[in-house]
């Protein structure tokens, strides 16, 4: 098909000098329009083609009388009409068919190269097809280089390429044109038509070399080669002489020798040199822009309008009707409205301050910023400017924990002042606080300070109390670790690490008496039985009974006799202590008993009546930590099969026949009549230092080594009532005063805080604690400040004994 | 058998709240989107009473939503735009691909947006809701305003964010509000009293920023997008309220001086306008002509039986906002224009700058009604007599003081006094700065000593104060006396309060025991307060020293930086 096509082309092209003369027909010819459509790419026009078929072939009976016309002397002017042809032809085509030459030509052309590619002979013989000199032009390149050869095909077939389109189209104008003049234009459609005078055909010509002819004529006479009877020498000679030797070329056909005219060597080189083979086309001719923005009366082109533009486009159905689909299904939106409303209006017109959302409940409107003080300015007072070790230190801590987050400065002047490089960074941090910060209403406590002080009742209305220090006792050399002071309140007792135990008239601090034992003296309590004198005194592990021989003789002398009446019983028990009589120098010095402990004694303390005496040998995990001697009968018992614990202290009640006995932990406090533990305080501290007992009974203070004091209540809990935390330091030692609601406690600050402790007959009055004084004397040596503190039966005086080896008396 | 068992984490506070990323899922937005949601509506995380138990036994660190607020959320009309939004872009993105151009300009065309202004209402039910909160709006709007007009963000933007802050700037302008400003190290603050309610915003100085890459602009865009329609709708409403036209316009007049100049600098007309009203240079067009409608107001107070004392405030406030009426000002081209055109305009005084600085000036450097210049340079070469050369802190300091200071410390060349922060109310035992003393001192009405006599003076109220009396009106009759003999003077003062001291002895001792005895029964007392209540008063008494050690340290230094600079200046009163 393609093959019919374009040899139908090719058989147009050979029709080209008449298109001239026919330009005017095409104009007049209303059914051109039909034949527009080309057969290369309409195969639906094969109806057409016959028709065509039947123009060409009148046409090309035509053709070759032309030629024959045209003579074979004027190939020259052939070719020259040819050009001419061109030449006009491109004019035309300006004019005609620009739009659709490109791409159809280009078409039609690569078809071309390439069957001309792949069977070379074929093209020849297309070529053939075209006029005779023209083929004889290429047979005389032909021999001389066969790429150079295809390479001017190439080259001629693009210069005619532009033209071809054209060509084609005004072609098939042409044949339109050619309806008119009814052609026939099979008649010399054929292989043998191509040359005239001889008709072998496409044949190697050197089958005819052993022949005197070398084809036949139309007529079937031989056509004889002329004669050639030139040899090499003469070949030779001819070449040098001849001066046309070489533009002289042997027509392969004939054989005969063809002298090749100026005009077709010119046309040849221009060939060889890439050029157009019309001298006279100029390739560069101006641009004219026809179709322009300007709106010309007349119509540009002749050209009568196209069959398509009178058939709805099947193209244009497809994109609408899926435009239309795209619309329907919603995926195409049409172009939204413009917004009429203005971007501001005024909002709150209908303002409902009541539409607040109930999220609004839970919501706290942001913090505003803070407010920048003095030292922000760009010019601040002298006192806000860092100095440079409050710089260097602000540039050491973490930027987190600043309090500043920049460093104040000064400047002179306001234009001195440059960008804060920060300033993004804080809006941005403000930002962030702003949506990403967990917000809490903080219940900032708003209380004045004075109020969380609780009111209590002035000291001044607590009256009587110890207020200042009167008397020193000085004398020992070491720490002073107990004191006591005698029922009737006029002497007073101290025993010291020095080895003495010194016995002091309180009223004038004189020392009355020095007694020397064998250790550093633990404990001393003064018998509280008005009526005996005896001082028991602890030291290592013995407990020493002195008869200080102070004050009533006659009590002293009674003491003596109590003990010396004492008689040995008839069955000696095996006991825990060991009872002595002193004597000797001992008893000069008014040692009367020694009890010998296995253990080291650190407390001893009196029972109300006199008579029992409990001493403490603190050990863990030793059933024997407390025992009681009953002096009267020199006897000894452990009261307890197995203690809990470390005991600390322990303590007869003033009344009743109750022990108490302070461990680690907890007070114990024990039936000794029914032989059971009672009650189990608990004293919620670390390590119980001391216990005092009120003298009802039903109150009990602890001091403890983490410096707290607790005030039982037995009548209310086993818990404390109270737990004051006054002194700074370990408390020592706790006092109750015998008569005035006053308690007293000794700490190694130093300090003796005396309280106002009433107890109430009433029950349901809680009792009422007061600190009253602080009283303050004792220096702090070996980080211990006051040992023992006591106080005087009577009067309400505080006596306490301090490290610093004095015994103080507060008044 | 009983009831069926009761589980873990299904009632209660592990019920009330939503972790972040759950509430993420809930929503089925990402997290930029929830993000953004988050700060437009104004939603923010909550810190649970028990997070343990909220975060069903897990410790690990969370962010917890109220689950009503997450479902507050989902009613949100703006979340279906989000979800638009990321569809349109993964259509545009699509049609990118697929090199479809006409599809790409139709979609941007339909451009999925969004309006914030039922969040506005919502959020800020009632007007004053929202001017109360229009602080950070302000200042974010005015940092937006300065930014580059590439980069960061959309021009739009920049240019809406300036136009609401000129805007703005305008109103506080037309209502004469403005009541503090401060010049820190960080920007200006301006503080201004709308409608009852104090607004305080910051504005950086006029220099380009040097963007810092450790800070996330979209989420400061999205707070800009909210804050633009925020304090769009207040201005509308301020404006209305003011009977001003909206979008702003300059009155006949104004406009009339300000057409001839500098036109042709813009290229577009509205341009040039815009340029102009941001000038601050000319006031606005009102929608009903109001003549002195203030004083009608102010007139019908009386009649309403307010007492004498009110009364006065309100003279005294009506006052402080003519602070600068009738003074002209003349600004160099050193000074910040932009700040000090709005605070005088804010007082009633005229500005006006060279032509070629800025637009919207209204006279000429050689007008010789100006009264002062406002100079930032340590000298000018030509001066003219019949007005004030002056540091731009003059002015400021005039509107913190509320009252016209004298000019002389702040002349060409002078060391400028401390500048000091209007925002801060100095309560007991707070550390005052010698300066403010003098100021408020001013502000009573009494003529303030001169510098050199008051600093002596000072040590000689650590005497008493009788003789501070007396030592004032000696200085005040002696004026021009000589060092001398107000040494000798002194010395006889001294020696004065010598005599009168020892009667005072006795009275105080007895003070003093009382004193003591109460110190000591207080002492007893903290003895037995309660462990909590204990813990309480001592971390509050505890703040207190602080505070009292602070502003002593401050004395401290303030004394020591005196010592330091007194022979100083004593020299120079020498030479002088």
């Amino acid at each position: 098909m393609i093959f019919e096509n374009r040899l139908c082309k090719k058989i147009i092209k050979t029709n080209r000098p008449r298109r001239r003369l026919t330009f005017d027909v095409i104009d007049s010819n209303p059914h051109g329009r039909i034949f527009s459509m080309r057969p290369t790419h309409t195969g639906t026009m094969s109806k057409l083609k016959n028709k065509k078929r039947n123009l060409e072939e009148n046409e090309d009976e035509q053709l070759p009388i032309f030629d024959k016309d045209g003579g074979k002397d004027g190939p020259h002017l052939d070719d020259g009409d040819e050009d001419q042809g061109d030449l006009s032809e491109s004019e035309e085509s300006v004019f005609s068919g620009l739009e659709e030459s490109g791409s159809d030509s280009d078409d039609e052309e690569e078809e071309e190269e390439d069957e001309e590619d792949g069977s070379e002979e074929k093209s020849s013989d297309v070529e053939e097809d075209k006029t005779d000199r023209q083929l004889s032009a290429k047979e005389v390149i032909k021999p001389q280089t066969d790429v150079q050869n295809s390479k001017e095909k190439k080259k001629k077939k693009k210069a005619a390429g532009k033209e071809g389109g054209e060509e084609s189209v005004v072609a098939d104008r042409d044949s339109g044109l050619q309806i008119s003049s009814q052609v026939d234009e099979y008649e010399h459609d054929t292989s043998d038509e191509e040359d005239i005078r001889n008709t072998v055909g496409n044949i190697p010509m050197e089958w005819y070399k052993d022949y005197p002819h070398i084809g036949y004529d139309l007529d079937g006479k031989k056509l004889f080669k002329p004669i050639r009877n030139k040899d090499e020498l003469d070949e030779f000679l001819d070449k040098m002489e001849n001066p046309d030797y070489w533009r002289t070329v042997q027509d392969k056909m004939t054989g005969a020798d063809i002298r090749l005219s100026d005009e077709q060597v010119d046309l040849v080189h221009r060939l060889q040199q890439g050029k157009f083979g019309d001298v006279n086309f100029n390739e560069y001719e101006p641009a004219i822009d026809f179709f322009s923005n300007e709106v010309m009366i007349h119509p540009v082109t002749n050209r009568p309008q196209d069959k398509r533009s009178f058939i709805p486009s099947l193209i244009e159905k497809e994109k609408v009707g899926k435009l239309v689909h795209a619309i329907k299904m919603g995926w195409i939106k049409p172009r939204r409205p413009k917004e009429t409303t203005p971007q501001y209006y005024d909002l709150w017109a209908k303002e409902d301050p009541n539409s607040i959302l109930g999220r609004h409940k839970m919501h706290v409107p942001a913090p505003k910023m803070k407010l920048p003080g003095h030292e922000e300015s760009y010019n601040p007072p002298p006192e806000y400017l860092m100095s440079e070790e409050e710089r260097l230190a602000w540039e050491q801590q973490d930027p987190e924990d600043r309090k500043l987050s920049f460093l104040p400065q000064k400047f002179a002047c306001l234009r001195a002042v440059p960008a804060y490089s920060r300033f993004i960074h804080e809006r941005f941090e403000r930002c962030l606080d702003l949506y990403l910060c967990p917000r809490q209403r903080k219940m900032r406590v708003n209380v004045n300070p004075e109020d969380l002080i609780p009111k209590l009742p002035k000291p001044k209305d607590l009256q009587p109390f110890p207020t200042t220090q009167s008397l020193v006792y000085r004398g020992h050399s070491s720490l002073v670790r107990s004191i006591s002071v005698s029922p009737s309140g006029q002497w007073l007792v101290s025993g010291s690490d020095d080895c003495t135990v010194r016995f002091w008239e309180v009223s004038t601090a004189r020392c009355l008496k020095t007694v020397e034992v064998g250790g550093a003296v633990k404990g001393v309590a003064w018998n509280p039985n008005p009526s005996i004198c005896l001082v028991a005194v602890s030291y290592d592990d013995t407990v020493v009974l002195l008869n200080p021989g102070l004050g009533d003789r006659l009590v002293c002398t009674a003491s003596d006799q109590l003990i010396s009446s004492y008689e040995e019983p008839e069955e000696v028990k095996d006991q825990l202590v060991q009872w002595a009589v002193a004597e000797g120098e001992g008893h000069e010095q008014g040692h009367r008993l020694i009890l010998k402990h296995p253990k080291a004694v650190r407390q001893v303390t009196w029972h109300g009546k006199g008579d029992y005496l409990a001493c403490v040998m603190p050990d863990n995990g030793s059933s024997l930590q407390v025992v009681i001697h009953q002096v009267s009968k020199r006897r000894t018992q452990n009261p307890f099969r197995k203690n809990k614990g470390l005991v600390q202290c322990v303590s007869f009640h003033p009344i009743r026949p109750y022990f108490f006995v302070a461990t680690q932990r907890y007070v114990r406090v024990y039936n000794l009549i029914k032989q059971e533990l009672t009650k189990k305080l608990m004293a919620n501290c670390k390590w119980i230092s001391s216990m005092a007992i009120h003298p009802g009974g039903d109150n009990v203070i602890c001091g403890s080594y983490d410096c707290r004091l607790a005030w039982f209540d037995l009548d209310l809990s086993t818990k404390p009532y109270k737990v004051l935390r006054h002194h700074k330091k370990a408390l020592r030692s706790v006092a109750y005063h015998r008569h005035y609601p006053l308690f007293a406690s000794g700490s190694d600050d130093g300090s003796v805080i005396v309280c106002h402790g009433m107890v109430y007959n009433d029950l349901l009055q809680n009792p009422l604690i007061v600190p009253v004084k602080v009283l303050k004397g004792h220096t702090i040596t070996h980080d211990l400040g006051v040992l023992d503190v006591t106080f005087h039966p009577t009067q309400p005086w505080v006596f306490s004994s301090g490290s610093d080896g004095t015994v103080r008396l507060f008044t | 058998m009983g009831g069926l068992q009761k589980k873990k984490y299904e009632s209660g506070s592990a019920t009330n709240y939503i972790s972040r990323n759950k509430a993420r899922k809930k929503l089925s937005l990402s997290l930029a989107d929830f993000r953004r949601l988050c700060i437009l509506k104004g939603i923010y995380p909550h810190e649970p009473k028990h997070k343990k138990k909220v975060n069903k036994g897990s410790t690990a660190p969370r962010t917890f939503y109220l689950l009503k607020d997450i479902r507050f959320l989902l009613h949100e009309p703006i979340v279906g735009k989000f979800r638009e939004y990321k569809i349109f872009v993964r259509k545009l993105r699509k049609a990118y691909g697929k090199a479809e151009w006409s599809g790409v300009q139709r979609m941007k065309e339909n451009k999925p947006a969004y309006k914030l202004d039922h969040i506005i209402k919502e959020r800020y039910p009632t007007f004053i809701d929202a001017v109360r909160d229009v602080d950070d709006a302000l200042s974010m709007c005015f940092l937006f305003s300065t930014f580059a007009r590439t980069g960061k963000c959309h021009v739009q933007t920049i240019q809406l964010c300036r136009r609401l802050g000129v805007e703005w700037m305008n109103y506080i302008i037309a209502s004469r509000s403005l009541r503090k400003v401060f010049l820190s190290i960080k920007g200006i603050y301006y503080q201004a009293e709308v409608l009852g309610q104090t607004i305080t915003w910051i504005i950086p100085y006029q220099f380009a920023h040097d963007h810092p890459t450790d800070v996330d602009y979209r989420v400061m865009a999205t707070f800009t997008e909210l804050y633009t329609t925020l304090l769009g709708f207040v201005n509308f409403r301020l404006y209305q309220t003011l009977n001003l036209v909206y979008p702003p316009k300059l009155d006949g007049q104004g406009e009339f001086s300000l057409k001839s100049e500098c036109e042709e600098d813009y290229a577009l007309e509205s341009e040039s306008y815009s340029e102009k009203l941001a000038a601050l240079s000319a006031s606005l067009a009102r929608t009903v002509p109001s003549v002195e409608d203030e004083e009608a107001e102010l007139d019908h107070f009386p009649a309403e039986g307010l007492n004498t004392k009110k009364k006065k405030k309100k003279k005294k406030k009506k006052k402080n906002k003519k602070l600068f009426e009738g003074l002209k000002f003349f600004l160099n081209r050193e000074v910040p224009r932009e700040s000090l055109a709005f605070v005088i305009r804010c007082f009633g005084g005229e500005v006006s700058w060279d032509k070629s600085l800025c637009i919207g000036s209204t006279y000429d450097e050689t007008d010789e009604t100006i009264t002062h210049h406002i100079v930032d340079r340590p000298t000018i070469d030509k001066q003219y007599i019949n007005r004030y050369y002056i540091q731009p802190q003059w002015v400021y300091d005039c509107v913190n003081g509320k009252i016209l200071l004298p000019v002389e410390e702040y002349f060409l060349g002078v060391t400028l006094p401390p500048h000091l922060s209007p925002f801060v109310e100095e309560s007991e035992g707070d550390y005052v700065p010698p300066e403010k003393l003098k100021l408020l001192a001013l502000q009573k009405g009494e003529k303030p000593p001169e510098e050199d006599e008051e600093e002596e003076e000072e040590e000689d109220d650590e005497d008493d104060e009788e003789e501070d009396d007396q030592s004032e009106d000696e200085d005040e009759a002696e004026d021009e006396a000589s060092l001398a003999e107000m040494e000798e003077k002194r010395a006889q003062g001294k020696s004065l309060s010598v005599k009168v001291t020892p009667g005072k002895v006795k009275p105080e001792n007895r003070m003093r025991t009382e004193q003591e005895e109460k110190a000591e029964e207080k002492r007893l007392a903290i003895m037995m307060m309660k462990k909590r209540e204990k813990y309480l008063y001592d971390k509050i008494m505890f703040g207190k020293k602080r505070h009292v050690r602070e502003a002593n340290k401050l004395a401290a230094k303030r004394k020591a930086h005196d010592d330091a600079n007194k022979p100083d200046k004593k020299k120079k009163k020498k030479k002088c």
